[in-house]
């Protein structure tokens, strides 16, 4: 089975700060990867490497197979109609409504009309739990949990084959972060899409993910199915799925 | 410590700028040429980098071209040469004054939206998502601006020409006793079409400086709050050299004998 992602030996710096020093990973179809990991250990530039928004050192990078380390033009924005994306800020455009931004990728992206791909935006935010009567207001008029589903219905719009979260339910409170990470489990179901998401979140982590991978100082350390997290055996998790100030892992106040 | 360390450190940072901002020139103007067009953005940007710069280009024009015609008159006077008033006035205007004004003036209006508006939609990943939304960003927010730039400068120019001139007919006709009709005559007698077009092509240089000023510091901001403020700040301080700059090398190149 071709892997849907694959990263072969991906490196990246900074100047002199290296942020991924050869990181191996596969994300099998239909697979829910979760990617932990404290902050600053390169969880967000693995995604956008993978995206192409950021450019690898060293390394190769594969989606169904086909290598996409240094994909331009016509060719990337193609490869990229496979992805969905939701971002940690919901990265929702200020200047356009609701709607608007839910049917971007339809209209700009697939240049379908707007009256289609209202409807379909409408039908995207009903999954998300959100009803008609926002679609023309502007996302500065939402709350931060209804900008996540804004992004969220944006990110399943046109029903993309893979689908990266990024800290879904970062400053979400406990309530609005299970629903969230509801909705992630079940769109994902319907979509039929295989994810890939980086959190430090372990309660979100266990609910949305089969697979779990755990990054640090560049690396990926452990992985295997969530189910295996708490016998995992490495000292490296342990620490970091308790959330314990102390062990192995040291906090570096200066990056 | 080594004394050419820093020195050595500020150069390559100016020269990484330089091939920074060459690359960003290029792709942007590479793309200008490339589907799709987004017609309706370029307009909207026309409407709020032209139009409604007006009140203010407008109101420096009108109030430069009344201070030019008092000082000619003053310094003519020394020499029994206060005549020349408007022949001057319209000189002055359409080749320097007129460009420069509205240029600077914009550039302190609209670059600086420009970098605070993409450089928000940076540090907020709002960019990031364009790209996962398959589509380029240079083209879906730098082409507009700078096409618009480009197109809606020399309307203004042009404008803001007949306001100067206009602002010295007011000055010259209520304080300084010209007669209107001579006053007319002399200007229209002696302004030749090179003076308005030269205006009009460095008018069309300085949009394109201002909106690839405010495109690129935006492109570029970093961190939050401060970094767009800096951005911003970078925009109008960068655009502003850049016009000044090129009106002299422009007029060196339109005027060389």
């Amino acid at each position: 089975m071709t892997p849907k992602i694959e990263l072969r030996g991906v490196r990246k710096r900074f100047g002199p700060k290296v942020v991924l020093d050869g990181v191996d990973l596969v994300v099998d179809p239909g697979e829910s990867l979760v990617i932990i990991g404290g902050s600053g250990t390169g969880k967000s530039v693995t995604i956008k490497s993978i995206l192409g928004i950021l450019r690898p050192d060293e390394g190769r990078i594969f989606v169904d197979g086909e290598e996409v380390t240094h994909i331009t033009g016509r060719a990337r924005d193609k490869m990229l109609l496979k992805f969905g994306m939701l971002f940690q800020g919901a990265a929702l455009f200020d200047s356009l409504t609701v709607w608007e931004n839910v049917a971007f990728g339809l209209i700009q992206g697939r240049g379908m009309a707007r009256k289609p791909a209202r409807e379909i935006a409408i039908r995207k935010l009903a999954q998300v739990g959100l009803g008609a009567e926002v679609a023309n207001l502007s996302p500065a008029e939402l709350s931060g949990g209804m900008q996540k589903r804004v992004g969220l219905a944006r990110a399943i719009a046109a029903d993309p084959q893979i689908i990266f979260f990024d800290e879904p339910t970062t400053g979400l409170d406990p309530i609005m972060a299970d629903i969230i990470n509801d909705l992630i489990v079940n769109t994902v179901k319907d979509v039929g899409a295989t994810t890939l998401s980086i959190t430090h979140d372990m309660v979100s982590a266990r609910k949305i993910a089969h697979r779990i991978a755990m990054l640090y100082k560049g690396k990926i350390i452990w992985h295997g199915p969530v189910a295996d997290i708490d016998k995992s055996g490495n000292p490296y998790v342990d620490q970091f799925i308790h959330g314990r100030a102390e062990g192995p892992i040291k906090m570096e106040v200066k990056a | 410590m080594n004394i050419f360390a820093p020195i050595g450190r500020a150069f390559l940072l100016l020269l990484a700028r330089i091939g920074s901002l060459t690359m960003f020139t290029w792709q942007a103007v590479s793309s200008v040429v490339r589907p799709p067009v987004y017609g309706y953005h370029i307009l909207q940007q026309m409407m709020r980098i032209g139009y409604n710069s007006l009140p203010v280009v407008g109101l420096t024009a009108f109030f430069t071209g009344g201070a030019l015609a008092l000082q000619i008159y003053l310094g003519g006077n020394r020499y029994g040469a206060e005549a020349i008033v408007p022949q001057i006035v319209v000189l002055g205007i359409t080749r320097e004054l007129g460009p420069v004004i509205a240029g600077l003036m914009v550039a302190g209006r609209v670059s600086a939206a420009i970098a605070a508006e993409i450089g928000t939609m940076r540090v907020t990943e709002q960019i990031d998502a364009l790209t996962t939304l398959a589509t380029n960003p240079v083209k879906y927010l730098v082409v507009p601006r700078l096409i618009a730039a480009v197109v809606t400068m020399p309307i203004l120019v042009a404008i803001a020409d007949s306001i100067g001139v206009f602002g010295g007919y007011v000055v010259s006709t209520q304080t300084l006793g010209f007669s209107g009709g001579i006053y007319l005559k002399n200007t229209v007698d002696f302004m030749k079409t090179e003076d308005v077009v030269s205006g009009l092509y460095k008018a069309a240089t300085f949009g394109f400086i201002i909106a690839l000023m405010g495109c690129y510091n935006g492109f570029h901001s970093r961190g939050g709050a401060q970094g767009v403020g800096a951005a911003t700040t970078n925009a109008v301080v960068s655009s502003s050299i850049l016009i000044l700059a090129a009106n002299y090398l422009l007029t060196s190149l339109l005027f060389a004998k």
